[in-house]
């Protein structure tokens, strides 16, 4: 009766319901179909390279976009806030009793989040932005 | 496997904790999801934030992976077993995370069913397709690499 004992006050009722808890929720899922919709196209793409050099950078090749690399931009956001929020989650249900924390901890990963999209973003734009320009 | 016309196993039925939400399921194959989840979630956090910062951080970015790329990158049998891990325990994750949308949102069974089925479908597809070519992939039989 797992379920018994890390049931608090503050249990549940805080975490994904009536808080801003529900938007890292629904953001969670959201990213995370988007990076499983990705990840059907990739590993296709990826076995590309067993059919030779000439179908593999063919393949890739629509990877040489501006607009394409943006949207490269939007999944490794999707990828660092899943993964990000994926530990929070994992954090409050392995340690239930922190979910009284709940609201630092959930500043303390939103600041994580933030300071690794910042360069990340200066550099994936930086990238499209050269592209555009050839 | 999983039956997807039948009502998950949850908490005993309790107006509380139907009016909060689900919480960790109590056992069977839900449960071992559950932690499957965030097991696997805690290594995707190393293999796949890696790995999309290393492909797309580094100068050139994605603009540098060609087909040697990809030679010389799996010659190491350090980059293939992480590629590898990546390609099984992302589809794990992800076509788990289908399914416990669908689960949420899609109430008749038979749509259920269809769905969780083609869930099932594309994800062991990919992994015998990715696992086959992470393998098998030989370079040298398109010359030397280098």
């Amino acid at each position: 009766m797992a379920i018994r004992s890390r049931k608090s006050k503050s249990d549940y009722g805080s975490i994904y319901r009536g808080h801003e808890g529900q938007w890292s929720w629904i953001l969670h899922r959201i990213t995370g179909v988007a990076v499983i919709l990705f990840l059907f196209a990739h590993v296709v793409d990826t076995a590309a390279v067993g059919w030779g050099p000439e179908a593999y950078d063919r393949i890739t090749a629509a990877y040489d976009n501006p607009i394409v690399r943006l949207l490269e931009l939007g999944l490794v956001v999707a990828v660092l806030y899943h993964s990000l929020n994926g530990l929070k989650i994992t954090l409050i249900d392995f340690f239930p009793r922190l979910v009284s924390r709940i609201r630092p901890i959930s500043i303390v990963f939103t600041a994580v989040f933030v300071l690794t999209l910042i360069p990340t973003a200066w550099i994936m734009l930086g990238q499209a932005w050269d592209l555009a320009r050839k | 496997m999983a039956t997807t016309t039948s009502p998950r196993p949850a908490a005993p039925p309790d107006a509380r904790e139907q009016a909060l939400g689900r919480g960790r399921p109590v056992g069977g194959f839900e449960l071992w999801t559950w932690v499957f989840m965030r097991i696997s979630g805690l290594l995707l956090l190393v293999l796949a934030v890696g790995h999309t910062l290393i492909m797309h951080l580094p100068a050139g970015g994605v603009s540098r992976i060609d087909f040697g790329f990809v030679a010389v990158r799996w010659q190491s049998p350090f980059w293939r077993t992480w590629d590898w891990m990546l390609l099984m325990l992302a589809l794990l994750h992800g076509i788990n995370g289908l399914r416990n949308i669908t689960l949420d949102y899609v109430r008749p069974p038979g749509w259920r069913f269809a769905l969780t089925m083609a869930y099932y479908v594309i994800g062991f597809t990919l992994m015998v397709l990715g696992t086959v070519i992470v393998v098998t992939f030989d370079p040298t039989r398109w010359g030397p690499v280098g």
